[in-house]
């Protein structure tokens, strides 16, 4: 099982990935909590949902999170895919699951996820990551929270330089 | 002008941090050149021909007496001694090692200078007005709305991996000094009928292969509803811009193929649906930026300084400094100074680092401590007293930066070219120098007039040839380099892309075709008409025939 780390306002932990990604086509396993493909969750969402393992979707850069606005209530995480580094699109994917769709449950980065996008990930208000270059829980942490300022709101609900109370 | 604060400053020192940690990581081969390349990219840091290059950010193009000093001694102690001011306001550095590049950010960071975001997928430095502040033209001070989006674009975290690069301008004047129809977003400041300040707001301009002039999508964007505008359109883009070829990625091709009505649509559309109260910034903020701005220590003076006229009327050199360099400035007795970086055997837009220490002296002495830079490769000094005149030109002489050619056919827009860039599929500088020989007599230079000649050495357009009166486009032919020469083109207010005059020229054909290009220009030109109005009126064909006689 791979290793994922989580990410709050506390810090960075490092704990076992627990769900399986199920490709399309091939078998759900039995007891198992799961990542599916959102075109497997618009086809078999219910079945899969009413199976009583937690269940969760991955979104790929071409698709639109919205679709999955009614099913949020019920999924455990939503998986953000970079496919590569520089694929910008997640970070909007996350940002409207945060702001415009109101998702409290884990966001998780996967794909070609590398600490030196630990930053910008944070703040578009993922939580979850699972690194592609070995990144350790505290390595992840110390990249994540570098800055001390920011300069604009975004997902994450930090406070922008203009809000702090010592802008001049 | 703006004062960085402890939080600013703090930001810089954590920006710098995070930058020597990486590169450590690279020296040390733990992070991939592929790895690298964005996070260096986005610390201006370019791998070109001979070296490194250090682009440094210089937001809308304003600086102060310890940045230009600290400029030069970055020039002289990292560099060999020059710097290169660019078309979009920053200064580059051309022979850089990587190992002292965090040494010259922790420099630069000592000033609020910074290399952030002048190269990378994201939003780049902001383009405005050099004359903003000391201009009666303007509706608003742009440098407001500019240090707005400085602050909102750094590091903003959706959209640091966009498709392509973007460029945003801010102008607010009729006459438009900011190329603002040729970038990504343009935002023309406006005053609505109710007197309330609004932005007619362009996108989708740019030059580049597919050169496009921006479309308005908005007419009047109330000031305040900026930054989620603006979020909105580059959340649109970052969805829907094209990632599978690079020359397609930028947002113009995205406003092309769709139009730019179905493009204000959808942009309209995702602005309906953003939290003003938590994107657009509040109005306290706003007050706090537009009070750094306002210009301290200006005197209440006579509208005419009598020594100053007695002096211009004495010394035909100052009066011809006055006539091409010298602007009017919105307080009486004042004057914008426009310094010119085209010396006819200078490659345009370089500055060494005695002329940048005596510009950082003069500013001192006689503009308020306020340098600007333009778009156009030079410098300005905004509030100089029509009183100090004579000592400041006496001053710019002294260090070859009294060139009195702005806007004529020596100041020229190059971009590095082939001697520096990697990219380049031949030279420009040489180019522009023999153009300014073939120009050395300043009488026929200003009875000639505005001309705007801008030189490109490859169709990357860093030289905005797309937009020059006459445009020069270098291109390789079978090992050779060859000029393609474009007529008609402008990016100011008047915007359009120039059109191809006929076949390609050697390098030391271009000049003698300047020249015919002029003449027939001067032999056609009715009353005030510049060489641009000329050709709009009189179409390509007598200029095509004058240069390729010889060719029949």
């Amino acid at each position: 099982m791979s290793t994922l780390i989580k990410y709050t306002a506390n810090g960075a932990t490092e704990i076992e990935n627990a769900f399986v990604s199920v490709v399309d086509g091939e078998p759900v396993p039995q007891g198992a909590d799961i990542i599916v493909s959102l075109g497997r969750i618009k086809a078999e969402g219910e079945a899969l949902l009413a199976s009583g393992v937690r269940v969760g979707v991955q979104i790929e850069p071409a698709e639109a999170v919205e679709d999955l606005a009614e099913l949020l209530p019920r999924l455990a995480l939503v998986a953000v895919a970079f496919p590569k580094f520089r694929d910008g699109r997640a970070y909007t994917s996350a940002t409207l699951l945060r702001q415009r769709l109101g998702f409290n449950g884990e966001v998780r980065a996967v794909g070609d996820v590398l600490r030196e996008q630990a930053y910008v990930m944070t703040r578009c208000g993922i939580d979850a990551f699972v690194p592609a270059d070995g990144s350790s829980a505290a390595e992840w942490s110390r990249a994540a929270g570098h800055f001390r300022h920011v300069y604009q709101t975004a997902a994450d609900g930090r406070t922008p330089a203009y809000a702090e109370p010592g802008r001049r | 002008m703006y004062r960085y604060d402890a939080i600013d400053k703090e930001f810089l020192t954590d920006r710098s941090n995070e930058f020597r940690h990486q590169v450590g990581r690279r020296l040390a081969g733990e992070l991939s050149e592929d790895q690298f390349k964005p996070l260096r990219l986005m610390n201006g840091l370019y791998l070109q021909l001979h070296a490194y290059m250090l682009r440094v950010c210089i937001p809308y193009g304003t600086l102060n007496v310890a940045q230009v000093r600290r400029l030069a001694w970055i020039a002289r102690t990292y560099d060999k001694g020059y710097g290169h001011f660019t078309t979009r306001q920053n200064i580059q550095f051309h022979w850089i090692k990587l190992r002292d590049a965090p040494d010259i950010l922790d420099a630069l960071a000592e000033v609020n200078l910074h290399a952030i975001q002048t190269s990378g997928n994201c939003i780049r430095n902001t383009t405005s007005d050099p004359r903003a502040g000391a201009t009666a033209e303007e509706i608003d001070d742009p440098r407001v709305w500019s240090e707005a989006i400085r602050q909102w674009s750094t590091l903003h975290p959706e959209f640091s991996y966009l498709p392509r690069k973007f460029k945003i301008a801010v102008t607010a004047s009729a006459k438009d000094r900011t190329a603002a129809r040729v970038h990504d977003i343009g935002l023309a400041l406006r005053r609505g009928r109710d007197g309330t300040l609004g932005f007619e707001v362009m996108v989708g301009g740019g030059m580049g292969r597919t050169p496009f002039i921006g479309q308005t999508i908005k007419e009047f964007l109330p000031a305040t509803r900026l930054l989620s505008y603006l979020e909105a359109v580059l959340r649109v883009y970052n969805r829907a811009g094209r990632r599978d070829n690079i020359y397609k990625a930028r947002i113009k091709i995205l406003v092309s193929s769709l139009g730019a009505e179905e493009f204000g649509r959808q942009v309209e559309e995702e602005w309906a649906q953003i939290d003003a109260a938590r994107a657009d910034l509040p109005d306290t903020e706003l007050a706090r930026i537009r009070a750094a701005f306002i210009q301290p220590g200006l005197e209440v003076l006579p509208p005419v300084s009598d020594s100053y006229e007695a002096a211009r009327a004495a010394n035909p050199a100052l009066a011809r400094f006055a006539r091409n360099n010298v602007s009017a400035h919105k307080a009486p007795g004042y004057a914008i100074v426009d310094v010119s970086l085209k010396a006819h055997d200078a490659t345009p837009g370089d500055a060494n680092s005695d002329q940048l220490e005596a510009i950082a002296d003069l500013a001192e002495r006689f503009s308020l401590g306020d340098i600007r830079v333009t778009h156009e490769q030079n410098l300005v000094l905004p509030h100089v007293k029509q009183s100090d005149l004579p000592a400041l030109f006496e001053g710019l002489v002294a260090v070859g930066l009294a060139t009195p050619n702005i806007n004529l056919v020596s100041d020229i827009i190059a971009c590095p070219g082939l001697d520096y860039c990697a990219l380049a599929n031949a030279r420009a500088i040489p180019v522009a120098q023999s153009i300014a020989q073939r120009f050395l007599d300043a009488d026929r230079a200003e009875l000639v007039g505005e001309l705007k000649i801008k030189i490109s050495g490859c169709i990357n357009a860093c030289g905005h040839h797309h937009v020059g009166h006459i445009g020069i486009l270098g291109v390789d032919k079978k090992g050779e380099e060859y000029y393609q020469l474009t007529l008609g083109g402008s990016g100011a207010e008047d915007a359009s892309i120039g059109k191809i005059l006929g076949p390609g020229l050697n390098a030391d054909q271009v000049a003698p075709a300047v020249d015919r290009l002029v003449e027939v220009y001067l032999a056609e030109r009715q009353g005030e008409e510049r060489f641009l109005d000329t050709y709009r009126r009189i179409g390509m064909t007598p200029f095509k025939e004058a240069v390729y006689v010889d060719a029949h």
